[in-house]
């Protein structure tokens, strides 16, 4: 790197102390300390040609600058010069370790990203038994709860994977939300003119929407099916004494702006997982050109089965096609 | 066959040092070559503002040959300008139009502070370098020629990520202000070569906490990818985050540590 002489005013130079920390480095370097190094990241800044000096003294110059070569100027506000040298830093239990990078952070937004989309699918597909009847989604309602009898005792295993889904849900929360304080804090001026994107999508910049939304739905559906808070059929039983989930969905989505809701949210989720089920792979650090182009098809599909699947219910519903 | 382009209005990001206010000033440039260049078409409005005794736009460049990275610009909202695999400094007037409003703003980004105009400090990019965009290597006798031996996919991925010139094209685009482009090259640049692998984990661990301590973080736009002269690749990035799992998960005694 060029730095340029007469800009260079080093005060003391601390002589390399030959310290090995945990003897893991490689590479050690003079420290110096209490010294101003005006250090150039680029080469050469010029203005159209004439060296950045040479300006001195042109009318006009910021106040706090005056006098001083742009240079020094700017770097007045740079920390002191490091060095070479690869870190060691204390180390943390390795996944708190692993949670406080951002690229760690990826990877547990990937993973809960992959353990929704695995929920999601299958309560889709358990869902599409509604088009069979009562007496079968019924019954499949009491085979989820029933999962591992008598293994563990009545609705164990249904609670386990429900609190093991909210400690996704929560992680995932907890990784969007400080991702987006880090990133809000990377631009704290935005850019003055139109930006001109060119290969982000509409899916990938609105990430936050579409998973606020879907949280806003995952806490109303909860209300809904599950707690029955707004949905007064919740607690009926059939004909069988089971459940009647099946009167529930159809009592729940017979209501036009609920069923609205319904649809909107999960189109919302299939554009959240356009994005999130290609973006997973890249977080993953799963690359590999033989395989590559498949990532794109996969998220595509994988969105459209779910935005498919999950609509069809209150399309079915306002049809008449489920409930009679 | 020259022509030449008339009557461009510029829209210019002027601001006289870091902390005071910028704002938009507008210029015309009545006629220019469009073999000129985009940097020569400022020089030349600079003569012009010279000479009417005004201040010069300030801008970054040096080689002007698309190799050293310190040109920038924000062209019409697209670092580097609307041409793909461009710097600033290979575009040429021919991409624009008679009568076209250009808008020129500098790279903005928290670790990419204004220095005057369209001047910004890069060097944040310089500490994530020294933290592990290098190999130590005893400085000895040149040691032969092809002593070690790579196979040539492998040294054409290593050359293809050993491209990036540092410009930071990737941050300015990015929507979140990530350098995963850049440290991502610079990682996949010395960890697929053989005399990268002593420091490969520690090199990853080290060279992303530092890129943390200023940078956002990546959603995976790919917008850097499309603004990156030299069209960096953001398996870079997949490649960074495997090795960064891997320094984090594998077995220390396994890894090159
Ligand atoms: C609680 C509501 C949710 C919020 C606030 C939310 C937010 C986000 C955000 C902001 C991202 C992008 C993170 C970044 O790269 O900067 C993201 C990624 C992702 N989300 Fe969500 N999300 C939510 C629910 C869901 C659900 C229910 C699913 C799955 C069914 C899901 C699957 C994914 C996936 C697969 C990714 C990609 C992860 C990656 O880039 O590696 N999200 N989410
Ligand atoms: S990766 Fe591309 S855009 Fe980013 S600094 Fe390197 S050359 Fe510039
Ligand atoms: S001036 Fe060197 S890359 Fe543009």
């Amino acid at each position: 790197m060029l730095r340029p002489p007469s800009l260079v005013n080093v005060t003391t130079i601390v002589k390399p102390t030959p310290k090995t920390r945990n003897g893991q480095d490689f590479f050690h370097s003079p420290k110096l300390s209490g010294v101003e190094v005006p250090r150039w990241g680029r080469s050469r800044s010029t203005v159209s040609g004439q060296s950045v000096c040479s300006i001195r003294g042109q009318g006009g110059r910021q106040e706090r600058f005056k006098g001083i070569p742009m240079a020094q100027a700017v770097s007045s506000q740079r920390g002191p010069v490091t060095g070479t040298a690869m870190r060691s830093r204390k180390r943390r239990p390795f996944l708190l370790d692993l949670y406080s990078t951002a690229v760690g952070k990826k990877y547990v937004m990937a993973v809960t990203g992959i353990a929704m989309m695995g929920f999601v699918l299958f309560h889709m597909i358990g869902n599409l038994k509604m088009y069979l009847g009562a007496t079968d989604l019924n019954h499949y309602a009491k085979f989820l709860e029933e999962l591992l009898y008598p293994l563990a005792p009545h609705g164990v295993t249904l609670w386990i994977l429900r609190a093991g889904l909210i400690t996704m849900l929560l992680l995932h929360l907890h990784a969007a939300y400080s991702l987006t304080v880090l990133n809000r804090r990377a631009r704290p001026v935005k850019y003055q003119s139109a930006r001109d994107y060119q290969v982000a999508t509409f899916a990938s910049r609105t990430m936050r929407w579409s998973g606020i939304i879907a949280l806003a739905f995952i806490a109303w559906h909860l209300l809904d099916l599950t707690f029955g808070v707004v949905n007064d059929h919740v607690g009926t039983k059939d004909a069988d004494g089971l459940k009647d989930v099946y009167g529930n969905v159809v009592f729940s989505l017979q209501r036009v702006p609920v069923a609205i809701f319904y649809v909107i949210a999960n189109v919302l989720l299939g554009i959240h997982l356009f994005h999130g089920a290609w973006s997973i792979f890249q977080s993953l650090g799963w690359n590999n050109p033989r395989f590559n182009k498949w990532r794109r098809t996969f998220a595509t599909g994988f969105a459209a089965v779910i935005v498919i699947g999950n609509v069809s219910f209150p399309i079915a519903v306002l049809a008449g096609v489920v409930g009679n | 066959m020259s022509n030449s382009i008339k009557n461009l209005t510029l829209k210019i990001w002027r601001q006289l040092g870091p902390t005071v206010k910028g704002a938009f000033e507008t210029y015309n440039v009545d006629e220019i070559s469009d073999e000129a260049s985009f940097l020569e078409m400022l020089d030349y409005l600079n003569e012009r503002l010279i000479s009417d005794g005004k201040e010069a736009i300030v801008f970054d460049h040096d080689c002007r040959e698309g190799i050293c990275g310190t040109c920038s610009l924000m062209i019409d909202g697209q670092a580097h300008g609307p041409q793909r695999g461009t710097a600033t400094c290979q575009l040429h007037m021919r991409k624009f139009s008679d009568g076209d409003s250009i808008v020129i703003e500098p790279f903005r980004a928290a670790a990419f502070p204004i220095i005057r105009d369209l001047m910004v400090d890069r060097s944040k990019f310089d500490r994530i370098i020294e933290s592990g965009g290098f190999i130590t290597a005893p400085t000895g006798g040149a040691p032969d020629a092809n002593l070690i031996a790579i196979p040539k996919p492998v040294s054409d991925a290593a050359m293809d990520s050993a491209q990036c010139i540092g410009c930071g094209a990737c941050v300015a685009a990015c929507p979140n202000g990530a350098a995963n482009l850049f440290t991502g090259a610079k990682v996949a640049h010395l960890n697929r070569l053989p005399q990268g692998q002593p420091e490969r984990f520690k090199r990853v661990e080290s060279m992303v906490e530092t890129m943390d301590e200023y940078f956002g973080s990546c959603t995976n736009h790919g917008e850097c990818e499309g603004a990156c002269p030299k069209e960096i690749s953001v398996d870079v990035i997949a490649l960074l985050n495997k090795d960064y799992r891997k320094a984090k998960f594998a077995s220390r005694k396994d890894l090159a540590r």
